[in-house]
């Protein structure tokens, strides 16, 4: 086994994003299943009369929280220690991956089972353990094929949103034998049969598994309780089989009542896979003897999340619930996927997170990380659609401010110079105007430089011989405009509108 | 009423049909329109780009060369947008302290003209005609931010001779994004793409918008790709009559 591919050197954005849009393939499988589950989800949220208090009320719960988030974290260590789980403490990745990989360790044990965790993926916890000799075995099916297919997770929900069935079917077929059960003899790429292959995969898996680690959707600060809502039944045969159980959540998961839950079991599942209501909700407080695992650790992570808390424009991104719909929403995310986004949390809040984890305010991130805000033509869907409320374009014309402060790109900052010169003053505007109105015939079909990115697919607009203000000027008199005492006549009209008067 | 316009400084340079449309109309209307020449850009692109904190003298301008009119009017949906949105953030940073208070003095007086004819106005029959067939993109400015809803269409429904067909994903951002159309040039032309091959999948013979910047870049896609379709500001065609 070749080591797991990782994020690190991926080129900046429009690089990594220029090999996905020309992949016919790629584009295809991504329309598809964005726009299945973005239809699903418009679907079940028309169906709520309060989505928009309901938005409202996650958006005003997780802000409150997130101002008083030291005294719920204490809280809810306290809860969780008197419940009978221990709780650790990580600044950082490497932190985290310590202190999971000493708790295996101390088990036994060389393999751990895994539910579905987004922030396991961020800190890199596989790759840690494998260097421990503990070998990490994903359950939920999407991380599976993404595992198996020795590839990069390229969504949020659906890791595998980037590969279709009959690809699909050929990683089994290729590599489930070298993982364990391997695929059934002439299977083909029919869902069931895929979905049974996995089955079948996991099943032994589950059964001899000895240490489980999941990440968690909410922590209830009043009781110490982590809830995972999940599709496939996976996480909770993770989290009730084995005997020792690891849950890894960044430290904005906190929530802190089971009435703020409520809200939240409300607008996630909706937002995400388009369902009432997800098939599992787990819910684990401390250890029962008796009944599931017999000891229990929680790891609060920080990982940057402090640094983004004290922004308090860019903090609203820790708001976020992981439910993806801003990238199934996303024309940008749909048309490069997940992988361009050089991280595991891509699409637009991918845009606005990582760059702050990162330290993107610092001014001394890499060349990937500060073209991350720009991935977005601020179209504004995925403001609209999150369901909490993150005012995500916001939150990229703030960080790149912060980029364009960390240094920028010389160029550009030259040319915002000109044009600030230009438009402080409406005389050099309109002088600027006459010499290139004067020149126009001269002006090449074709713009050198930076300006090449847009003539070699689209035309540019001809300049006019005459701008607005020189035709105003003339017709309705010399400047200082004053507004005219009566009705100006109305200039003759033409049957249709101006012919290209240029 | 004194209607003050605000033209854009794209719309000036590079679009002055769409400003002589929109004062047409106006004045046909029964509006007294006037252009302040001390108008220049409402710094969007510098705004968007990363650069907000050197738009003050733009939004100081524009606070001050709007502020005598009963009503400023403007053919462009993102612009609209900017003044609306941000220019009050920008004066709340800015170095002179009494910017806020002349930015909110202006701003709830700032109409995009479709608002501007159908609410303030009372119009939805501009008295226009226009004989083609045409699809009306909402770009996402106009839609979102300035939430115009169906005032366009139903503008368009009015106008003799003109047939409205639906535009498939109409919601879906064109690709322009402003400097997003130079920065990522081709995820840009990617979306522009699917706006072109859904309009041109209508039988439609013009696309039109709100908003010059998205036709500019839409209308460049076209011309590459030899569709036989063209772009029309909407201003342009409420603005035509049969005479």
């Amino acid at each position: 086994m070749t080591s797991p591919p990782t994020f690190l050197g991926m080129p900046p954005f429009p690089e990594a994003a220029r090999s996905a849009v020309s992949n016919p393939q790629l584009r295809h499988n991504l329309r598809k299943a964005t726009h299945t589950i973005r239809d699903k989800r418009a679907h079940v949220v028309g169906e709520l009369s309060d989505w928009a208090e309901l938005r409202a009320a996650g958006a005003a719960i997780k802000d409150r929280t997130l101002r008083r988030l030291d005294e719920y974290l204490l809280a809810a260590e306290a809860a969780v220690a008197a419940a009978g789980g221990t709780v650790h403490w990580a600044a950082d990745a490497a932190e985290a991956n310590r202190i999971v990989a000493d708790l295996v360790r101390a088990t036994g044990e060389t393999e751990v089972v895994k539910v579905k965790s987004m922030v396991t993926q961020e800190i890199g916890l596989n790759e840690a353990l494998a260097a421990e000799g503990i070998r990490a075995y994903e359950t939920d099916l999407a991380e599976l094929i993404v595992q198996l297919g020795d590839d990069l997770p390229s969504h949020i929900l659906v890791p595998a949103i980037h590969r279709n069935r009959a690809e699909i079917r050929e990683i089994f077929v290729r590599e489930m034998a070298e993982w364990g059960v391997p695929a059934p003899p002439g299977l083909s790429d029919e869902p069931a049969a895929l979905a049974e292959a996995a089955r079948r995969h996991l099943r032994e898996r589950f059964l001899s598994a000895k240490v489980a680690v999941s990440g968690a959707n909410f922590l209830v600060a009043e009781t110490g309780t982590l809830v995972v809502v999940e599709s496939e039944g996976n996480g909770r045969m993770c989290l009730t089989l084995p005997e020792t159980l690891i849950s890894v959540v960044g430290i904005e998961k906190v929530v802190p009542t089971w009435a703020d839950l409520e809200v939240f079991l409300q607008l996630l599942p909706r937002s995400s896979t388009g369902e009432r209501m997800n098939p599992y909700t787990s819910m684990w407080t401390g250890v029962t003897p008796g009944d599931g695992p017999r000891d229990f650790h929680l790891v609060l992570l920080d990982n940057g999340r402090t640094d983004v808390l004290a922004d308090t424009t860019g903090r609203q991104a820790l708001r976020c619930i992981r439910c993806s719909a801003c990238l199934n929403v996303c024309p940008v995310y749909e048309r490069t996927g997940g992988h361009a986004y050089g991280s595991v949390y891509p699409g637009p809040i991918g845009a606005i997170l990582v760059p702050q984890l990162r330290g993107v305010a610092t001014g001394k991130v890499d060349p990937q990380t500060a073209s991350l805000p720009y991935a977005s033509s601020l179209c504004g869907a995925c403001y609209e659609v999150c369901p909490v409320a993150i005012d995500i374009p916001e939150v990229l014309v703030h960080l790149r401010e912060q980029v364009v402060e960390g240094g920028g790109h010389r160029a550009e900052r030259a040319a915002m110079r000109a044009a600030e010169w230009v438009f402080d003053d409406a005389k050099r505007l309109r002088t600027v105007q006459r010499v290139a109105a004067r020149s126009r015939r001269l002006l090449p079909r074709r713009a050198p430089g930076p300006g090449a990115a847009w003539s070699d697919s689209r035309a540019l607009p001809e300049v006019p011989a005459q701008s607005f203000r020189d035709w105003w000027v003339r017709e309705r008199g010399a400047p200082p405009a004053r507004p005219p005492a009566a009705p100006a006549q109305p200039p003759v009209e033409k049957n249709r509108i101006e012919e290209d008067d240029r | 009423m004194r209607v003050g316009l605000f033209i854009t400084c794209v719309n000036d340079t590079l679009y002055p049909r769409t400003g002589r449309a929109v004062v047409r109309l106006l004045e046909r209307l029964g509006c007294t329109v006037d252009f302040p020449t001390a108008q220049t850009c409402c710094g969007q692109m510098h705004w968007n780009t990363g650069y907000g904190k050197r738009i003050e003298p733009m939004v100081a301008g524009f606070a001050d060369t709007f502020a005598g009119y009963d009503a400023v009017v403007t053919p462009s949906g993102s612009c609209g947008a900017m003044i609306r949105d941000n220019h009050p953030r920008a004066a709340a940073r800015a170095a002179d302290p009494g910017l806020s208070a002349r930015v909110a003095a202006v701003v709830p007086k700032v109409y995009d003209l479709t608002e501007f004819i159908v609410d303030v106005l009372g119009v939805t029959d501009v008295g226009a005609y226009f004989p083609h067939r045409v699809v009306y993109h909402p770009t996402c400015h106009s839609r979102r931010l300035l939430g115009l809803g169906d005032r366009p269409t139903a503008l368009l429904r009015e106008v003799r001779g003109l047939e409205l067909v639906d535009l498939p994903g109409e919601e879906e951002c064109c690709g322009f994004g402003g400097t997003f159309a130079v920065k990522n040039p081709d995820v840009s032309t990617a979306m522009g793409a699917d706006k072109v091959r859904h309009a041109a999948g209508t039988g439609a013979e013009v696309l039109c918008a709100a908003d010059n910047s998205c036709l500019m870049h839409i209308g460049g896609l076209m011309d590459r790709q030899r569709t036989g379709m063209r772009v029309v500001h909407l201003a342009e065609i409420l603005a035509s009559t049969a005479g």
